[in-house]
């Protein structure tokens, strides 16, 4: 039975009467613990931002129709050559539709599926935007406009105009930056466009798309998909990919496997497209946890080392509170709640110093044209990082002072008294 | 008469340098109320037994009673709870807790004990206090006290549990005469007036001339 009240008022006298050692000792958990919050705050705040940088646009299934040589030849049909090795010479890609066949009822059937978030549908169409006598090769993407807003955060991306204002404009044309540059034209002017046939067609500049990736911007446009439709001269149904965002992202690979499957068409899934991303974020989070372990491992021995010149400065204590009573365990406990005390006080502090920190960073202006949305840098306040940093301050320092505490426990009082 | 503490057949050994035989088959008993001395040459063992009968040295052959209960041989935890509750030690030197005042260096072993609650165990710390005529010191840190005064703060924290029998090794060795005289009369009066039981290591002749009994010790043997 361990009488608390005792073993930590004798602890906290040791600590205050020290009051120096112990600061030192709690410091270094603070800075350990600080540094920990801030990092991790910090790196994960990038890695979120990153993320959404490319989880808002990217969908998480695209389905289109891929050309590409048929899989199984005609040979394969025939059975007297079953057992024998075919070898055919310069397959060329099968005649297809750009089109996706029956997309209409495709598109109910994926928004009607509980683990869809929302599917919308896409024109890819070549264009030339006409400035003068040149033309300017282009993408021309018809979209829903308020689908694609409320899916794939098309307005982070519109920086000037809105997504409603293409909506409501049967003409308009949301240009990208870098086009209207080299056009020099603004919101609100007209633009011509020409298709490959050679029609063309006057646009109104309802708005202005940057994504970020200047190369896309020079080429890349959005339009309503009922005008690209009429662009093309095609019907109502013409649609040439369908975006899926799904619930939850990890169903993205069976669910694209399934798809093409069922529809015989080519449905990639989001970890497919970008497989380096996933390594990405890994490796940030690994750099971030060994930093932080390092550190809190160099205050770890700090404390380590101040518990043991504390434990010889209080030899004749120890040895005394043997004499009168006091067991092992009693001055073990003793040790162990300072390790314990300077655990908590100097990974609370750390908290705070962390928190201070990465408020001071949030307040940081970080402007990139590639994140037209973020102002200053992202920090991430997650609570959990708060109760993860608190509990490696407390396990740490359990450590540190297991050793010097585990002496304390096994000191003869007879050789300290005889010593004397 | 009841008998507080028994050694029977005590031997010790020490293994370094060479294994020699420090003490050669103890006996004896202390009474209650009891006031005896042990003297001795400088080496004979004193301290080695002294050490042995608080049970804070357990490496030894034979048996030791308290108050008729072996407790040869009992674990380390149960060790401590009887040294807290029925042993009273005051070293030669004034082993106190430096950070500690005078007051919460006797209260500490109540602490421990747990028995009482902490207003109980102050006034009994004062009470302690003023039978040592040292109640001026309570709040006095303990390194800031005289030896004389630290001697006595000692005796009064060995008292505070009110343990069966008080050991010192030579708890006057540091004193001057006038001091040392007056530690006596305190060991004295409690033994009289408390009926507690003393056994004291001493070197002064006069000291233990004035208790109940002297066990006088040789080469680690009890010569009467
Ligand atoms: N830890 C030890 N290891 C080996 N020998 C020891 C040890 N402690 C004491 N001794 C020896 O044991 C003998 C008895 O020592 P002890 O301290 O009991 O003597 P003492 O009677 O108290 O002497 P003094 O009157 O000088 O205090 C001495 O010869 C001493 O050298
Ligand atoms: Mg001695």
């Amino acid at each position: 039975m361990i009488n608390w009240p005792v073993i930590l008022t004798i602890a906290k006298t040791h600590l205050v009467t020290k009051i120096k050692q112990t600061s030192v000792a709690a410091l270094g958990v603070t800075f350990g613990i600080g540094a920990y919050i801030t990092l991790v705050s910090f790196m994960t705040g990038l890695n979120t931002m990153l993320d959404n940088l490319m989880m808002n646009q990217t969908p998480h299934i695209h389905i289109y129709n891929e050309i590409e040589p048929t899989k199984e030849q005609p040979i394969a049909l025939y059975d007297q050559l079953a057992n024998s090795t075919p070898i055919i010479h310069s397959i060329k890609p099968k005649l297809s539709q750009k089109k996706i066949h029956n997309a209409l009822p495709l598109l109910n059937y994926l928004n009607e599926d509980v683990h869809v978030k929302g599917a919308v549908p896409q024109i890819k169409a070549q264009i030339f935007y006409i400035a003068g006598s040149i033309e300017i090769a282009g993408n021309l993407t018809g979209i829903h406009a308020l689908e694609e807003a409320k899916l794939f955060h098309l307005k982070d991306y519109i920086i000037e105009g809105s997504a409603e204002a293409l909506n409501n404009n049967e003409n308009g044309i949301l240009l990208g930056v870098g086009v209207a540059k080299k056009m020099s034209v603004h919101v609100g002017d007209r633009i011509q466009i020409s298709t490959i046939k050679g029609d063309v067609f006057p646009l109104r500049i309802v708005g202005l798309y940057q994504s970020g990736i200047s190369d896309l911007d020079a080429i890349q446009s959005f339009s309503n998909l009922k005008t690209v439709q009429r662009i093309l001269g095609e019907a109502a149904n013409y649609i040439t990919d369908i975006n899926v965002k799904l619930n939850d992202v990890e169903l993205a690979f069976p669910m694209a496997k399934k798809i093409e499957h069922q529809f015989e068409l080519k449905a990639i899934d989001f970890n497919t497209a970008n497989a380096q991303f996933e390594t990405g974020t890994t490796v940030r989070n690994l750099i971030t946890y060994a930093v932080s372990i390092t550190l809190l491992i160099v205050a770890g021995f700090g404390i380590y080392n101040i518990l043991n010149m504390l434990i010889y400065e209080k030899m004749n204590d120890i040895a005394i509170l043997k004499a009168i009573g006091f067991s092992g365990k009693d001055v073990q406990m003793i040790f162990m709640s300072q390790a314990m005390i300077i655990g908590f006080v100097g990974g609370v502090l750390g908290l705070l110093l962390g928190f201070g920190l990465s408020h001071f960073i949030s307040t940081i202006p970080f402007e990139t044209e590639a994140l037209p949305t973020v102002k200053t840098y992202p920090i991430n306040f997650n609570p959990w990082f708060y109760g993860i940093g608190i509990v490696f301050a407390l396990v740490s320092t359990f450590f540190a002072g297991y050793l010097p505490a585990q002496k304390a426990k096994k000191i003869d009082p007879v050789k300290i008294i005889r010593g004397q | 008469m009841s008998i507080v503490l028994e050694a029977q057949n005590i031997n010790k050994y020490f293994e370094k340098p060479t294994r020699f035989q420090v003490l050669k088959d103890i006996n004896f008993t202390i009474e209650k109320g009891e006031f005896v001395s042990i003297m001795g040459k400088s080496g004979c063992g004193k301290s080695t037994l002294l050490y042995i009968l608080s049970t804070m040295d357990t490496e030894y052959e034979g048996r030791l009673l308290l108050n008729n209960e072996v407790i040869s041989g009992q674990s380390g935890e149960k060790l401590s709870y009887i040294r807290n509750k029925h042993i009273g030690f005051v070293f030669q030197f004034h082993y106190l807790l430096a950070d500690f005042t005078v007051l919460e260096n006797i209260m500490l072993p109540a602490k421990k004990l747990g028995e009482k609650t902490l207003e109980a165990i102050e006034k009994d710390a004062y009470d302690k206090l003023k039978l040592l005529k040292i109640d001026h010191l309570a709040l006095k840190k303990a390194s800031q006290v005289s030896g004389g005064e630290k001697q006595r703060v000692a005796i009064a924290r060995a008292l505070i549990n009110n343990p069966s029998i008080i050991m010192g090794d030579e708890p006057t060795g540091n004193l001057d005469s006038n001091n040392a005289d007056n530690v006596f009369t305190i060991f004295r009066e409690l033994c009289d007036k408390q009926h507690l039981s003393l056994l004291i290591v001493t070197h002064d002749e006069d000291f233990a001339k004035r208790t109940d009994r002297i066990i006088l010790m040789e080469d680690g043997t009890i010569k009467k």
